[in-house]
């Protein structure tokens, strides 16, 4: 990453995503959202380094931690919040929520309540590009627990048979919701199960957006030139908790506190500063904006009406009538 | 013109015409025409190319490859949940993938994708997503695959939101059916029967809308509905209950979903009588479903309770002698019938 030309647009980027997520939790309490959210606080390094990398004729498919995943993207964040919520403006009528924000404009092929599902799907979109031709790329995101699910494995292969522009992108923040890397993999190291299918891979450290956009841009330009797809398995951490209500009682405080001394944002502010591109005045402000830019995000969400009544029987397909027919 | 490419044209040729053809050359000309008139339609699946004389383990792409290049016609790893959810994301992206999935038994590994993805993107996503997606598969019994290749499954994906489900009992349905299905912006499940793809007819050169029963035979003294091999022995059934001066209505729906409960009600409105059959096990099967409705909007016209017959609550058993006790036979139609007409 050209830190002159990307830092501070990686950077506010970070900011947004941090701020959006950390407000979820007082909006669970305030019962504006239902059901599980997931934030990715402490991950911002992966999702932004690797959209940063990306086109607008490219696509993703994210998972159930996926809000940073649309952001990044180019999601608006007061639609997606409205999404979390349920409302009208949400991306899908509030009839997905936290887990199935689709975006078709950003080619976003939807956030997932399926761990490693998404997997499965950009395997399918890369397979659209390269069936009709177009110079398009697939990012899959899932973590550590999603490497787990057989898709994975299926999926890496066709994709490196069929030589499909496909990247797999593993966050692996060392926990599947209460379960860490050391119980659930006898070799847990990931990125060695893509080269045992003809995938090339590469560990990367997550906590460094520069890092992470190098290595998206490798495997961009690897699928882009009919090279096939990358693994790529970034080491990256969750500063919260799985969702909202999570006691957290399967990790040590003290190992979140060592984390958080990695924290991605901070590291490429110091960066910046450290090369004279940033100023603690800018740094500061660029805070404030992405806090601004949430408050706007939270006041159109807040303000969005429900649901029309009548949206719980559409879009099932093309048969179904609005009103709701049984048969 | 190497002598597959020759042969592919022979096939495409006998499908529309006056000549009958077996169902697998129906779906093969199906494919085919689809495939020519838009680019973006491609099938993939396990050994499509290369098995036997070429083209499935039925013979249904037979020619495929040749004709359209390996880019859309594409053999898979044996990777079932893999090949349906690539095909969702395919689907999802603007194009429209054909998945053969060998045995409708198979289908139980790609359930995720099927039911959680396909299913269900259209609404979750708020309409922004079509997934024009068909699985072509087989289900059924009676030729001896045992119990892990003989499923009827219909009614698993009928009950699911999102999924279309497409049952053709013969050659002509079978070749519009799949042109529809194709055609459709919905995710179809497409459910051949592996005893049926010798059965010849007579094809068009239309497509068939989904959700349009057909009336198959007219009589006026019992409706029996029914589809793909249980049509086949209803039919045989009406022969023998002919020369007994009693004359059996046919209703074959087709599709399950859609369902055409229009065409359906109007022949029991006209017969009073209802009987359903069914391969899969009785107990949840569709004829429970079509009963309930029939009896619930029909109920004053009804000269009998609705009647069921459908398969044992068994696993298909291999040898013949058992696989033959736990699907309704004709004589057990037959039975079926008079009962309902003396009642």
């Amino acid at each position: 990453m050209n830190l002159r030309e990307h830092g501070r647009m990686a950077l506010r980027m970070m900011l947004l995503i941090r701020e959006f997520e950390q407000r979820l939790k007082g909006f669970a309490d305030e019962k504006l959202i239902r059901g599980s959210t997931h934030p990715s606080v402490g991950m911002e390094a992966v999702a932004v380094g690797v959209s940063m990398a990306l086109g607008p004729n490219d696509c993703i498919a994210s998972n159930h931690r996926g809000h940073a995943h649309c952001l990044a993207r180019g999601a608006d964040p007061g639609r997606t919040l409205a999404e979390i919520f349920g409302r009208a403006d949400g991306y899908c009528k509030g009839k997905g929520g936290s887990m199935h924000i689709g975006v078709q404009e950003l080619g976003i092929l939807g956030t997932n309540g399926i761990v490693g599902a998404g997997i499965g799907l950009a395997t399918g979109a890369a397979l659209a590009a390269s069936v009709s031709n177009r110079n398009e790329v697939a990012v899959a995101y899932f973590g550590d627990g999603g490497s787990n699910q057989g898709v994975l494995a299926e999926s890496m292969n066709l994709a490196a048979i069929w030589k499909l522009p496909v990247i797999f992108v593993c966050e692996n923040n060392h926990y599947a919701q209460s379960s860490a890397i050391e119980r659930m993999f006898a070799q847990p190291q990931i990125s060695q199960r893509g080269p045992a299918y003809g995938v090339p891979s590469v560990d990367v450290d997550g906590m460094d957006v520069a890092a992470v956009y190098d290595a998206a841009e490798a495997a961009v330009t690897r699928a882009r030139s009919q090279g096939g797809p990358t693994l790529i398995v970034a080491d990256t951490y969750r500063f919260l908790g799985h969702m909202a209500d999570d006691t957290q009682m399967y990790r040590a405080l003290v190992e979140v506190d060592e984390w958080r001394g990695k924290c991605p944002i901070d590291r490429l502010a110091n960066t910046l500063t450290a090369a004279g591109l940033l100023s603690d005045q800018e740094r500061n402000e660029m805070s404030a904006e992405a806090k601004r830019e949430v408050d706007d995000a939270e006041h159109m969400a807040r303000q969005s009406p429900v649901p029309s009544a009548q949206w719980a029987f559409t879009d099932v397909d093309t048969w179904q009538a609005a009103e709701g027919v049984v048969a | 013109m190497s002598v597959v490419a020759a042969a592919a044209v022979d096939v495409s040729q006998a499908a529309a015409g006056s000549r009958p053809v077996p169902m697998w050359r129906a779906l093969n000309a199906a494919l085919r025409d689809a495939m020519s008139a838009d680019a973006s339609v491609f099938v993939m699946g396990e050994d499509l190319t290369r098995w036997g004389t070429g083209g499935g383990i039925y013979g249904v792409t037979k020619g495929l490859l040749e004709q359209f290049g390996a880019a859309r016609v594409r053999d898979t790893p044996i990777s079932e949940e893999a090949i349906v959810a690539a095909a969702v994301g395919a689907a999802a992206r603007g194009v429209r993938p054909v998945v053969e999935i060998m045995y409708s038994d198979f289908m139980l590994l790609a359930m995720d994708a099927i039911v959680n993805q396909a299913a269900k993107a259209r609404y979750m996503f708020g309409g922004q997503f079509q997934i024009p997606l068909v699985i072509r598969t087989n289900g059924g019994s009676g030729i001896g695959k045992a119990a892990q290749h003989s499923q009827s499954l219909e009614t698993l994906f009928a009950h699911i939101p999102g999924l279309e489900v497409v049952v053709p009992g013969t050659p002509a349905d079978a070749y519009g059916l799949m042109l529809s299905a194709i055609a459709s912006p919905n995710p179809t499940i497409f459910l051949e029967h592996k005893a049926l793809y010798n059965e010849r007819g007579v094809v068009a050169s239309e497509p068939i809308p989904l959700g349009r029963a057909s009336v198959v035979r007219g009589g006026k003294d019992v409706t029996v509905i029914a589809t793909q091999l249980m049509r086949k022995r209803v039919l045989e059934a009406a022969e023998i209950l002919a020369a007994e001066q009693i004359e059996i209505e046919v209703v074959d729906p087709r599709t399950l979903y859609p369902l055409d409960m229009e065409t359906i009600a109007a022949s029991v409105t006209r017969t009073g009588r209802v009987l359903i059959a069914h391969e899969a096990p009785l107990l949840y099967g569709f004829g429970a479903e079509l009963a309930a409705q029939l009896a619930s909007r029909l109920w004053r016209s009804l000269k009998a309770p609705p009647q069921r017959l459908g398969g044992a609550r068994t696993p298909i058993p291999y040898a013949e002698d058992l696989e033959k006790r736990v699907i309704p036979d004709v004589a057990a139609v037959v039975s079926a019938v008079r009962g309902l007409v003396k009642s």
